[in-house]
């Protein structure tokens, strides 16, 4: 069993030292795609940590059956029925979200952190932690998702989970929106500059030449 | 049979992984069925009391299902004739029916990019408390600039006057096309005429903004020319000789 300070490196380590938007770049396409409001990030991101820890959760326990010449199927048939599991979920309990994140939620299957942690992570190491490690990517991942949802919600739309923060100007209020940041590609100018704040304060993650 | 990496356990192995991921799928998506059926009923129940101004943002599930069941009434509507036909409206799925080719045409002039249409569909009376109509909701479709849109129209009885525009389905840009979904562009609908003086279509979307006291002018969105050039095309349709127009002309004048 490993010791509690492992645990907390693979749980809480991907928030800052490994963000898998951030250094490891994965799971871009799709955020680009969720973070035009915070809510829906929000939602995206509890199902993105489901779908990665119980991935990784099923696929290291059975690690060590999977015939090698397989691996990559076995693993997409698990992280598909756990993806589809979710949006029947969201259909059943929260019919407005799953209407709102309409083909996103599908496409969670192609999201490449799942995918990247199951081979990369719950093949080699033990059930709990990859479990934990499924959480921790999750996180990172919404940590990233919620930051880039925050100034592209507050600046386009002046609002922060649905709450006007600042009045907008064609509501008589001051504040100009920015269309900009309402388009998915802007997501590209906010995830640049979150990478380069995080790089400007752990210089170690720069990319050698 | 030892070796993880043979063929016969790699075939066993894969069968039982899709085997257990095929039920619990299979479990889920029939367990679950009722509980979205029921949300997608509940939701449709919704947009049409909003469209006929019947919704209040308080309203619990049981109200707006009792709401609903109270005061409208669905009926069928055969386009062609402009008559109510019998049937379940119930049971009817317009786009079951519309599978059969003889039971849809492809219009003649499609503005609205819908490709077939239905003969028959259905059609939302909204009663008062004596009873008598007081709104009627058409629903309509078209295309905008990358999906196609539906609607629920609501109308007064004179078949003219517009109470509401309810979109409830799109994949418009957020944010520019989107806004059809904007409760503000949705309010100034409401008394807007679809018909001029003599009896042509007149209601259309307008950049830059409708003038004050203009009754068939919608403001465009701004960002978003071909979501509203969508919009007007849907209405062009929609109130035409191959929409709602030989049914128009046969209630303008009362009746329902």
């Amino acid at each position: 069993m490993a010791d509690t300070k492992e645990m907390k490196k693979v749980l809480f380590g991907p928030i800052l030292d490994n963000n898998p938007i951030g250094l490891q770049v994965l799971g871009i396409c799709s955020a680009l795609a969720v973070t035009g409001s915070m809510q829906k990030a929000l939602i995206m991101t509890i199902a993105v940590t489901l779908v990665t820890a119980f991935s990784s959760l099923f696929i290291s326990m059975i690690r060590n059956q999977i015939p090698n010449a397989v691996r990559i199927i076995v693993q997409m048939a698990i992280i598909a029925s756990l993806v589809i599991l979710v949006d029947q979920c969201l259909k059943a309990f929260a019919y407005q979200m799953s209407k709102e994140l309409s083909v996103f939620v599908g496409l969670i299957i192609t999201n490449c952190i799942v995918m990247g942690r199951a081979e990369a992570y719950a093949m080699k190491e033990p059930p709990l932690m990859s479990f934990l490690d499924g959480i921790g990517n999750g996180i990172g991942y919404g940590a990233m998702l919620m930051a880039v949802a925050f100034f592209r919600e507050l600046l386009s739309k002046g609002s922060l989970f649905d709450v006007q923060i600042m009045p907008l100007l064609r509501d008589g209020g001051w504040y100009q929106a920015n269309g900009l940041l309402v388009l998915p590609f802007s997501s590209f100018f906010v995830i640049g500059l979150i990478i380069w704040a995080i790089r400007q304060y752990k210089p170690e993650q720069v990319e050698k030449d | 049979m030892g070796n993880k990496d043979s063929f016969g356990r790699t075939l066993i192995f894969v069968l039982i992984t899709c085997l257990v991921c095929s039920v619990i799928v299979a479990g889920a998506a029939v367990g679950l069925r009722p509980m979205q059926l029921e949300n997608k009923a509940l939701d449709k129940q919704t947009r049409i009391l909003e469209a006929s101004g019947l919704l209040e943002s308080s309203m619990t599930k049981v109200e707006i299902v009792a709401t609903y069941t109270k005061y409208v009434e669905a009926k069928l509507l055969d386009f062609t004739t402009g008559d109510f036909v019998e049937g379940n409206p119930e049971t009817f799925d317009q786009r079951i029916y519309a599978l059969n080719k003889a039971n849809s045409i492809t219009p003649s002039d499609d503005v609205a990019k819908i490709n077939r249409r239905s003969n028959r569909t259905i059609v939302y009376l909204v009663k008062d408390d004596s009873g008598k109509t007081d709104t009627v909701i058409l629903e309509v479709r078209g295309s905008g600039l990358w999906s196609m849109m539906y609607a629920f129209v609501g109308l007064e009885t004179d078949l003219n006057t517009v109470k509401s525009v309810i979109y409830y389905d799109q994949g418009e840009t957020p944010g520019l096309g989107g806004e059809v979904e904007n409760p503000k562009w949705k309010k100034q609908w409401a008394g807007k005429q679809l018909f001029n003086s003599n009896g042509d279509i007149a209601i259309k979307i307008v950049k830059g903004g409708a003038k004050a006291g203009d009754i068939h002018g919608i403001d465009a969105l701004s960002g978003a020319t071909l979501t509203g050039k969508g919009v007007e095309n849907t209405f062009k349709f929609w109130l035409g000789e191959e929409g709602f127009g030989p049914f128009i002309a046969k209630y303008k004048n009362g009746g329902l």
